[in-house]
């Protein structure tokens, strides 16, 4: 009789759903992601497989067809190689300059400023830059009159209309987006490493390597898949200040061709898929390396 | 192998000064550190021993004034040229290299030969006994693991001199006074000449054998610590002291250098260590420990308890005088809050200063 004046002990007591879920990290708050969640979904998600499976419906084929006659037609195929020869050198570019530079500057007093001037190129947009530079780097810009009047050339140097001019555009236009990365990268290493370095000894180039530049590797890798995507889907500059027929025929334009001159919007999406690929095989072998560095806080203690 | 200190014999600060902007951070101060010895720079935030510190280790130029090693000047040149071990505040270590790399770093930038180097980490390691934790990343230690990996680092170099600011400041107090302890008998085994920024004067008292005390940019005073806790040469450096007893008064006797001071109705005899003479403005300035309940008299100061706290020993307790002066005193036992007191401290204990508080 005394058994029922027993209480259960609360480990076997009931605890609600709620409460439950909460514990796991689901309460209402997680429903906040819900818009952003619908909003991915809507315009990634499902247009990205609508186009996979687009992708295997060819106009006449089995339904491999489109991917055999991207690699079967160098016309197709070598825009992987093209677009990989100006979107490599480009972000290898951009990092190389933007590191010393973001280095430089953030000890400078009037850092906003400059940032402002770097950053400007990002707003203007890429048909701008383009077409500034066709007036400028042009056969009869300014760019080759002074060469010519001072006599360092003899016929104007072509920079435009081929691959110079595309990459030229492309490290104008990614060069503010790598360096504001890098930049904030650079800012989250705490200085007094640098300054507790120089005290063991280290000259500023071996302050570089060995404690910057293993600290800023993580923040690299980042910083290069990001501007490599961006480099690799170059189209406007491509069109307007290469050879869009040859050399700098890339891969984008093979798509533009298939769908809006060919209407295969089918060959279409078997060539953004290509492209998806190349992309993402590239950013997994970066982020790969990534992971045999460093990869904790940036900071000389805890707290 | 032993770590022993690069050989030198002094290290001198000549009327180094440091601006910023229009404000001198750091102003005309000498001093000069002999070597194994352990200087303590004493001073409140803002009274420019970090940027004294800062300046000697060559992270900061100084605006004038030159430092010295032995006939050496070295203001001019860039810190990986001058050699010394610094210890920062937050330790600063390599957040990407284990402990034992983060120790060998300066043997790795001087270029010491490999099997000497390891050597040479393995005792510093020992020394600073840091054993098992030693193929940690920073990230994986304890505060206390972390100080003494910076702690090896800057001493593994035997450098001539070891410059710390205020390293104990992140550590709980029971590691405080554990690593405290540490850096004094490494001191001892090194040999080199430590400079040791604190703002605590229990670590400059028990660490240093020289004190220099700092206030505003400008050296206040220097001397062993016996001689500043006994004789502080200036009314903030006995604050500095413990001296938070400070009252006002005017000077009615002078007897050599024992001053008496009438405070309002109450007379205080006590030593003043500069000439002062009678009818100056004086302040009279006693530590809490020293000031205790007395029967009443013209030496007592009359007054009503405020506040009395539990130290364990005793009782630490505040009063107001009629005047409105608050004196803190320390008594055998408890007194209620409004008990009218009477308190005197003998006169061996009593500093006198010239001015006005």
């Amino acid at each position: 009789m005394a058994t029922e004046a027993i209480a259960r002990p609360p480990a076997f007591e009931r605890i609600p759903l709620g409460q439950r879920l909460a514990a796991n990290g689901l309460d209402a708050v997680t429903a906040l992601c819900l818009p952003a969640a619908l909003f991915i979904i809507a315009l990634f998600i499902y247009p990205f497989f609508y186009g996979l499976f687009l992708s295997f419906e060819p106009k006449k084929g089995d339904w491999l067809a489109n991917y055999q006659r991207f690699f079967s037609d160098s016309f197709f195929y070598g825009t992987i190689a093209t677009t990989l020869w100006l979107a490599l050198p480009v972000t290898i570019i951009n990092l190389v300059v933007a590191v010393p530079v973001a280095l430089q500057v953030r000890h400078m007093r009037w850092q906003r400023v400059l940032t402002t001037i770097l950053v400007l190129p990002i707003t203007l947009g890429t048909v701008l830059v383009a077409e500034g530079m066709l007036n400028y780097l042009g056969p009869q810009g300014w760019f080759n009159r002074v060469l010519m009047t001072l006599h360092l050339v003899s016929e104007p140097v072509k920079l435009v209309h081929n691959y110079w001019g595309v990459m030229l555009s492309l490290v104008i236009t990614g060069f503010p987006f790598t360096f504001l990365l890098i930049l904030s990268y650079v800012t989250g290493i705490d200085a007094v490493l640098e300054q507790a370095a120089a005290t063991l000894g280290a000259n500023a180039r071996r302050r570089f390597w060995h404690v910057l530049l293993p600290l800023l590797m993580p923040g690299l890798a980042i910083t290069f898949c990001l501007s490599f995507v961006q480099a690799f889907s170059v189209f406007p500059s491509a069109v307007l200040l290469g050879a869009p027929a040859g050399p700098t025929r890339v891969i984008s334009i093979a798509a533009y061709q298939a769908a809006f001159e060919e209407y295969d919007y089918s060959m279409a999406s078997a060539v953004a898929m290509v492209m998806a690929f190349v992309q993402l095989a590239i950013v997994v072998a970066v982020l790969g390396v990534r992971g045999l560095f460093y990869r904790g806080p940036a900071a000389g203690a805890k707290g | 192998m032993a770590i022993a200190a690069t050989n030198f014999r002094e290290l001198r600060l000549d009327r180094l000064s440091r601006d910023f902007g229009t404000v001198n951070a750091l102003r005309d101060v000498t001093i000069t550190v002999k070597r194994g010895e352990f200087i303590c720079l004493l001073g409140p935030s803002g009274c420019g021993k970090s940027t004294a510190l800062n300046c000697i280790a060559g992270l900061l130029p100084a605006t004038a004034g030159s430092i010295w090693l032995d006939d050496k000047r070295i203001d001019n040149l860039r810190p990986e040229q001058r050699g010394f071990g610094m210890v920062f505040q937050n330790y600063a270590l390599f957040p990407h290299l284990t402990a034992r790399r983060n120790v060998g770093f300066g043997l790795l930038m001087r270029g010491v030969p490999k099997a000497q180097a390891e050597a040479r980490i393995d005792e510093a390691i020992r020394l600073v006994r840091l054993g098992e934790q030693e193929n940690k990343l920073p990230g994986q230690m304890s505060g206390g693991q972390q100080q003494r990996v910076a702690i090896a680092r800057a001493i593994v170099v035997e450098p001539p001199l070891v410059l710390m600011d205020e390293p104990l400041s992140n550590l709980d107090a029971k590691l405080r006074l554990e690593m405290r302890a540490e850096i004094r008998r490494i001191h001892d085994e090194i040999g080199a000449a430590t400079i040791y920024v604190t703002h605590d004067q229990d670590e400059a008292l028990s660490l240093a054998d020289r004190i220099v005390v700092m206030r505003e940019g400008t050296v206040r005073q220097i001397g062993t610590p016996r001689e500043l806790y006994a004789a502080p040469a200036h009314l903030d450096v006995a604050e500095f002291m413990g001296f938070r007893n400070r009252l006002s008064g005017k000077v009615t006797a002078v007897a050599g250098d024992r001053v008496t001071v009438a405070v309002g109705p109450t007379t205080v005899t006590g030593a003043a260590h500069q000439p002062i003479a009678i009818g100056a403005a004086a302040i009279v300035a006693v530590r809490p420990e020293d000031m205790t309940p007395a029967p009443a008299s013209t030496q007592s100061f009359a007054a009503t308890v405020t506040a009395s706290e539990y130290r364990g020993r005793d009782f630490y307790g505040l009063a107001r005088t009629a005047d409105g002066a608050e004196i803190a005193f320390r008594a055998d036992n408890a007194i209620a809050t409004g008990t009218p007191i009477h308190l005197s401290a003998a006169e061996a204990r009593v500093l006198v200063f010239a001015g006005a508080a």
